[in-house]
């Protein structure tokens, strides 16, 4: 027998997808290439292996794919409820039926570990179809008055963090309420939009209805600005939204905006702490930390530093980092090699400003874009790591000593987009959780997601809810 | 392997078992557990993927740990004889698979266990303690766990009193613990049997295993494998993180053993996996961590032929008991 436990590699599979040397934009029901030619590559952060070839659309191109949306839009929202409905059950059987494949797909492409796009995006993906689909013949009936109206062309533009399950958010309650899309995947995660085009073939959605137009941030920029569209929904950094919400700004465009978040996860000394342990990890290095609701600044309450930060250390410990692919990773690559840096700089800056820094013994791989899961402890509320959003593997730790404490603490970011509360006394949940100026608030869990339960922010996190009934009021006209 | 059975509760936490009143107060004081979150936890470890190299260590290991057990009343000599022997060679055509850990038997077939393991490394356990209510006197719990003793049992598997315990009587289940660790001398580990599935929160789970722990329980047990809920992979997650805390608190290591309703090679190496992820290699030994089952051994024996020779002979290639 050997000495120790060594797991053996247990990689997936990569035949499950075929992945074509090049794609094209998604318009009118139809690939086509870029007016102007124009193509960019889409690489495998864990190897830096060149994916494929995309087209990369322009102007032109918006102004092509908004004009089919507009046109798939007269008939597409003259259908009654329960005929879009086939439609979406239709769309998400099919992403369950090939569910394996676009979880393999999703990791090569951007980074994540499988066991997350498996477990966790795949299943969330289908879900919201699944759960829009059932809203689409009962929208008299959601709140919003007698017969609400679709907006009409909805033009979307989603991040790399979640590729297809930003998607899903975006696309199922836009054609649910019967508005036709125009959306925008990003320049580093293209492909699983790409796929879902051909799954809107494959459920013969009717064309011009989705159009997909892979492209950098200039192609965002000309879609939101696009004369003829009537919503904007935007899922991605604070710096683009402020730029999105000046440009429309002053125009009869429907806007939503999901931005950046500094969440912070309040344990307190009665906590279940094991348990809280499994949420903070879960919380700051699910997706590599790459989630605008992370749960980034840990408050812990003074009594328990030591005992839980020892646990933490411990735990951490263990998460196993390598190959995405593998069923047994737990911590994937960091999305681009842009985002490396970002995040690589701004852990030297804590750093320069008196933090101190802790990551388990890991061994990155040569290539691709890695970080360490890193701990700061010693952090005060005037360090930079403790109020600009990192988007990474990074969590700062603070601490509180009284339950105002904590609430001021929490309170005091430009962001208000998640926060969590670890206790095991229950009014103490519900005293605290309605000082809490955040979109979404866990208690003794986190970065759970669910169909039915709105998400969104507060201040510099943005506005607007998607997901559940409130998510149907941003795609209608009340 | 010798290894020191383990000595007095720590120093560190003796004053806590001063009275009634201040052991309830330790015990409730304990970190409290959500159920939800451990659950999530323990099913999260149950997806990792055990292949190839590792999978053979892993069923090795297992092998190695299992209390290969007899709890019938229908036990006979001959029957613990076969037992034994399928102890010491678990598969009569591949002599380089482990033994495993020990027998496990009524404390009347002690005698009989001992010479049928004699020579070998195999341990002989028995559940001794008026298995498995318990409901009995406390002269006659120490009469039993002194018979298994006096006939050799290398281990005594106790089941604590769940009635004194769920009535609040900590202190009581304290110095029966203490009293019956007492009986089984130097010679002989104490295993301490919850019943988790009468226990029924996390959270007595919890107080129990730290109970256990301070009256000087060698190995603290999840069951008796007589009631509808046994071993799981939650109750075991939690009892790991018992022994752990109690180390770094006290610097004593104690075992685990998870018992009753394991019974697929599958199931096994899940619970292998909580092992060394939660509390790491110093507990994969069988000095350290037990599989209370009697049909899990077969299935480990099949999954390793398999392993070695690449077909899945049935269970026909593997002997009955």
């Amino acid at each position: 027998m050997a000495s120790a436990f060594e797991y053996a590699p247990a990689p997936e599979s990569r035949s499950v997808v075929d992945i074509a040397p090049s794609y094209g934009l998604f318009i009118d029901g139809e690939f086509t290439e870029a007016a102007d030619g124009k193509v960019f590559k889409t690489v495998s952060p864990s190897t830096e292996e060149v994916l494929s070839e995309i087209a990369q659309a322009g102007e032109a191109d918006v102004d092509r794919a908004v004009r089919a949306a507009r046109k798939a839009f007269e008939k597409w929202s003259a259908l009654p409820g329960s005929e879009r409905a086939k439609y979406l059950f239709r769309i998400a059987r099919i992403i369950q039926e090939r569910s394996r494949e676009l979880a393999v797909l999703e990791t090569l492409d951007n980074g994540k570990p499988i066991k997350e796009t498996r477990d966790a995006d795949l299943p969330l993906v289908a879900a919201h179809f699944f759960y829009y689909a059932g809203w689409a013949d009962k929208l008299d009936h959601a709140g919003f008055g007698a017969n609400p109206r679709p907006l009409g062309v909805a033009g979307q533009v989603i991040p790399w963090n979640f590729p297809l399950l930003m998607l899903a958010w975006k696309i199922a309650p836009a054609l649910a309420t019967g508005n036709t899309v125009v959306l925008k995947p990003a320049e580093t995660t293209p492909l699983s939009a790409l796929f879902f085009a051909d799954i809107c073939r494959q459920a013969g959605l009717p064309k011009g209805v989705v159009n997909i137009l892979p492209g950098y941030g200039d192609t965002g920029a000309a879609l939101v600005a696009h004369p003829d569209v009537n919503k904007v929904a935007f899922t991605g950094s604070t710096a683009v939204g402020k730029q999105i919400a000046r440009t429309v700004a002053g125009t009869s465009k429907k806007l939503t905006l999901e931005l950046g978040g500094k969440g912070a996860n309040i344990v307190f000394d009665d906590a279940p702490i094991d348990q809280a342990v499994e949420g903070i990890v879960n919380g700051i290095f699910f997706n590599q930390g790459q989630v605008c609701c992370a749960g980034s600044r840990l408050l812990v309450q003074e009594s328990i530093q030591d005992e839980l930060m020892d646990s933490l250390k411990r735990r951490l410990s263990t998460l196993r980092l390598g190959d995405p692919l593998d069923k047994n990773t737990d911590i994937g690559a960091i999305n681009s090699e842009e985002q490396l840096a970002r995040i690589t700089s701004l852990v030297e800056q804590g750093e320069a400003e008196g933090a101190e820094r802790w990551s388990p013994a890991c061994e990155l791989p040569s290539s691709g874009y890695w970080f360490a899961p890193t701990l700061f402890t010693n952090v005060t509320q005037a360090h930079t790591i403790a109020r600009d959003e990192i988007f990474g593997p990074v969590l700062s730790v603070l601490t509180f000593r009284t339950p105002d404490e904590a609430v001021a603490k929490a309170n005091n970011s430009q962001y208000g987009l998640s926060a969590g509360i670890w206790t095991e006394k229950g009014s103490r949940i519900l005293a605290v959780a309605n000082k809490l100026r955040a979109g979404v608030i866990w208690s003794n869990t986190f970065n759970k997601f669910d169909p039915t339960s709105p998400f969104g922010g507060y201040k510099e996190s943005g506005f607007g809810r998607e997901g559940g009934r409130h998510g149907l009021e941003a795609y209608l006209d009340v | 392997m010798t290894m020191p059975t383990t000595a007095s509760p720590a120093h560190a936490l003796t004053d806590v078992t001063a009275s009634d009143s201040t052991l309830r107060r330790f015990l409730h004081g304990l970190p409290g557990v959500d159920a939800v979150g451990l659950e999530a936890r323990a099913a999260s470890l149950g997806t990792r993927s055990i292949k190839t190299t590792a999978k053979a260590y892993a069923i090795d290991l297992a092998i190695s740990m299992v209390d290969l057990t007899t709890l019938e009343g229908a036990d006979t000599p001959g029957k613990v004889r076969a037992l034994g022997a399928k102890a010491v060679h678990p598969d009569p055509t591949d002599r380089t698979t482990p033994a495993t850990a020990a027998v496990c038997v009524y404390p009347d077939m002690v005698a009989a266990a001992k010479e049928a393991v004699a020579g070998s490394t195999v341990k002989v356990a028995s559940v001794a303690t008026a298995f498995p209510a318990g409901r009995a006197a406390l002269s006659v719990k120490l009469a039993d766990v002194r018979d298994a003793v006096a006939a050799g049992a290398d281990e005594i598997d106790m089941v604590i009193d769940r009635g004194a315990f769920l009535a609040g009587d900590y202190l009581k289940v304290y110095d029966e613990i203490v009293a019956v660790k007492e009986a089984c001398g130097t010679s002989s580990r104490l295993k301490v049997i919850f019943e988790t599935g009468e226990l029924s929160t996390y959270d007595n789970i919890r107080r129990a295993s730290w109970l256990g722990m301070l009256a000087g329980a060698d190995f603290i047990k999840t069951s008796t494998g007589k009631v509808a809920v046994n071993a799981t992979p939650a109750n075991t997650l939690l009892m790991l993180e018992a022994v752990r805390d109690f180390r770094a608190a006290t610097g004593v290591q104690i075992g685990v053993k998870p018992a009753g309703g394991i019974r697929t090679t599958k199931d096994a190496i899940k619970f292998l996996v909580l092992v060394n992820e939660t509390v790491g290699e110093d507990w994969l030994d069988n000095h350290w961590f037990r599989f209370g089952a009697s049909s899990l051994l077969n299935d480990l024996l099949m999954q390793r032929q398999k392993l070695a020779t690449g077909r899945y002979s049935g269970p026909d290639y593997v002997t009955v008991d």
